[in-house]
């Protein structure tokens, strides 16, 4: 961040007048409510998106109304939300009860904070970064215990207590798996991790060994499962727990949870993209965009540069989100007694596993073989996905008949 | 510390627009509040007792396991970073001699839980 | 250092534990005690030992506290068992004591010179740093807290687990 603010500084002779300090303050002001109003756009068009993929994959319309498309809908609900009476049963804690949303709230942005967007597009670039992430998380489950217990309801309690269980429980092995990629890239902070990977399939962390490759699915199931995501949603199972922690909330404060449930997809993908998917690495790209847009001042060029990247970070991290969604309605949920035997019993042996073989491998093979099996393992990646469209080819081909409906009909 | 300046800027922006919006829908919402309206949801039947009941000690189980398990994984961070540069500077066998006792004191800790059935959720007290 | 932050974060922690103490549920004692340590985590931030800030967070505000929560709850303590008849001997005594105590410390603050806030070494603090003293100076030290931890999962199995004869 501060090299790219140095340089609109450099090139802007108003802020040259004012102190350093204020305009770095004003600056990092800036960045934090454009990153504010990225989440919230963010939550409301993921819950928007959210109904509309679950609407195709159970064959019916979803929102289509509000706005062309429907995509106004969350904002419809939101502005429908304010005008609700805020409850707060009588019986309930109500310090705590209030409190509850504030964490989960500000839990949700502090995690923001450390996303690196691009390569100067990051609003803290802290050296233990990957840390901070693991340690905001526990604002949120501080947030979803004290909900659940401050609520004196039933539900909500066990809503609670579970979902902490389960945010707890999935720690170790995500964890575990960030440890390998830490060990794999020899830094913690997110940026490090990022330019120790290349823009090209085969330099991205994933395909680098077969054990990072184990090691991207207890990550991915461990954030879904410390977001509360299907198949792992147990904390909210409707039709056990009614609505989980959040069963007595109303108003605004039932939309913070709903909000930090859906920013929470968009940091699960980010997450991905960091560790294994390459990051912001666009390679040439933006390069070759600026050469053809012929832009030569070095302000210019750099915001053009942070965009490309920007662009296929969004990228990365959007199909990630949107495998997350197809998830959520592809998927059963599971049992509490099989999400915990889950945890303990497969992915925390597993990423145990990966990482000892990891470090005798990064003593023992020697530099050259990793990239002959980087390359293979990209070479069988880029089959497997070819082989995934063919097959989504086949299947529009052969049921086009039944696919195609007309929505407002 | 000035990178960790923005971490109290964001608190601050989020923590000040949550309280906003929540006071602006005080303000906006109506307040009708009526007894049953602010009873505990119990699926439509008065409450039976009070939520404040003792709980299973599998979650205790649970959250003392995570703690142990979270402090051996925090120690192997510090020992991750290093690793790459040390064994660039040809002390690997050493790094992992370290670390391998280390590890094999928390695989005997998982496989002694493992056997007492501490893992298994449902069979429990 | 910045002085107005370090009184700023000093004074919520000093306050928040006051509150712990003085509260007469546990929960709400347990949440004053989570504010208090994410404002520690902000002492240690301005002390440039950042990974210790960060552990801060992620080992006392994250699972040791849901640990505390956990077993608040498991005990469920009623109003009813919290209140003891008041003991005028102990009262009296803890007066003593705690007065003895707040005096002596008076004392000895105003014997500590006045210093000025340090500035620190570069690199200080940092995971690289850390590390590289615990696996050479430490290092034995770092196998004595793996038998600790052992010690401890073990501890836990045989305390939470019934046995099952089955």
């Amino acid at each position: 961040m501060q090299p790219f603010i140095d340089q609109i500084i450099s090139e802007c002779e108003i802020l040259q007048g004012l102190p350093l300090w204020f305009s770095y303050l004003i600056f990092q002001l800036i960045f934090c409510g454009i990153i504010f109003v990225f989440v919230a756009v963010f939550a409301m068009l993921a819950g928007y998106a959210e109904r509309r993929v679950a609407g195709r994959i159970q064959s019916r319309i979803g929102p289509n109304r509000v706005g062309p498309q429907g995509i106004l809908q969350s904002l419809a609900d939101g502005i429908k939300v304010f005008l609700k009476e805020d409850i707060i049963p009588t019986h309930a804690d109500h310090i705590l009860f209030r409190l509850a949303p504030y964490f989960i709230f500000i839990g949700m942005f502090l995690s923001f904070v450390a996303i690196p967007f691009s390569s100067q597009w990051v609003i803290a670039d802290l050296d233990i970064g990957i840390f901070y992430l693991l340690a905001v998380e526990s604002l949120v489950v501080i947030g979803i215990v004290m909900s659940g217990w401050a609520s004196n309801n039933k539900w909500s309690l066990l809503g609670g207590m579970r979902s902490a269980a389960q945010i707890v429980s999935y720690e170790v092995p995500v964890a575990l798996t960030i440890l390998l990629v830490v060990m794999y890239s020899g830094t913690m902070s997110i940026q490090g991790i990022i330019m120790a990977q290349g823009a090209a399939p085969w330099n991205w962390n994933i395909f680098q060994t077969p054990f990072l490759f184990v090691a991207f699915f207890p990550l991915f199931m461990g954030s879904l499962a410390e977001g509360n995501r299907m198949p792992f949603d147990m904390p909210e199972a409707e039709s056990e727990l009614v609505s989980g922690y959040n069963t007595e909330y109303s108003g605004f404060r039932f939309v913070i949870f709903f909000f930090a449930e859906f920013s929470n997809l968009y940091l699960i993908g980010a997450l991905a993209t960091v560790l294994f998917f390459g990051g912001w690495q666009a390679g040439p790209l933006p390069d070759f965009v600026n050469g053809l847009l012929g832009i030569e001042t070095p302000l210019s060029a750099a915001i053009v540069k942070n965009l490309v990247e920007l662009c296929v970070f969004m990228f990365k991290s959007l199909c990630l989100v949107f495998i997350v969604i197809q998830l959520r309605w592809t998927l059963p949920r599971v049992r509490v007694d099989q999400l915990m035997n889950i945890c303990w019993k497969y992915l925390v042996p597993v990423a145990f596993f990966n990482l000892v073989v990891m470090g005798i491998w990064m003593v023992v093979v020697p530099e050259y073989v990793t990239d002959i099996v980087a390359l293979c393992m990209t070479a069988c990646g880029v089959l497997l996905l070819g082989y995934f469209f063919y097959r989504v080819a086949w299947q529009l081909k052969n049921t086009k008949a039944r696919l195609r409906f007309n929505p407002l009909s | 510390m000035d990178t960790y300046l923005p971490i109290l800027i964001m608190f601050v922006i989020a923590g000040g627009f949550a309280g906003a919006f929540l006071l602006l829908s005080y303000l906006l919402g109506p307040k009708k509040p009526t007894d049953s309206k602010l009873s505990v949801y119990e699926c439509g039947l008065n409450p039976v007792g009070s939520a404040r009941e003792r709980f299973s000690v599998k979650y205790y189980l649970v959250a003392i396991l995570f703690i142990v398990f979270d402090i051996e994984v925090v120690f192997m961070y510090p020992w991750a970073v290093n690793y790459k540069n040390a064994i660039k500077d040809g002390h690997g066998a050493y790094m992992i001699a370290v670390m391998g006792v280390f590890f094999v004191m928390l695989v005997l800790g998982l496989f002694y839980e493992w056997r007492k059935g501490a893992m298994n959720w449902s069979n429990q007290a | 250092m910045n002085p107005y932050f370090f009184y700023a974060f000093a004074t919520i922690t000093v306050l928040m534990v006051v509150l712990m103490i003085l509260q007469k549920n546990p929960i709400t004692g347990a949440m004053c005690l989570i504010v208090s340590f994410f404002s520690l985590a902000g002492l240690y931030v301005l002390l440039e030992a950042h990974f210790i800030a960060v552990l801060q967070i992620l080992v006392y505000a994250g699972a040791i506290m849901v640990l505390f929560i956990f077993v608040i709850m498991f005990l469920n303590l009623k109003k009813e068992d919290l209140k003891t008849g008041r003991r005028p001997f102990y009262q009296f005594a803890a007066l003593i004591a705690s007065g003895a105590l707040v005096t002596f410390l008076v004392v000895q603050y105003t014997k500590i010179p006045p210093v000025s806030f340090p500035e620190s070494v570069a690199g200080f603090g940092t995971v690289e740093a850390i590390g590289s003293l615990m696996f050479s100076k430490y290092v034995i030290a770092f196998e004595v807290i793996g038998l600790l931890l052992l010690v401890g999962i073990i501890g836990a199995v045989l305390l939470g687990k019934k046995e099952n004869h089955d």
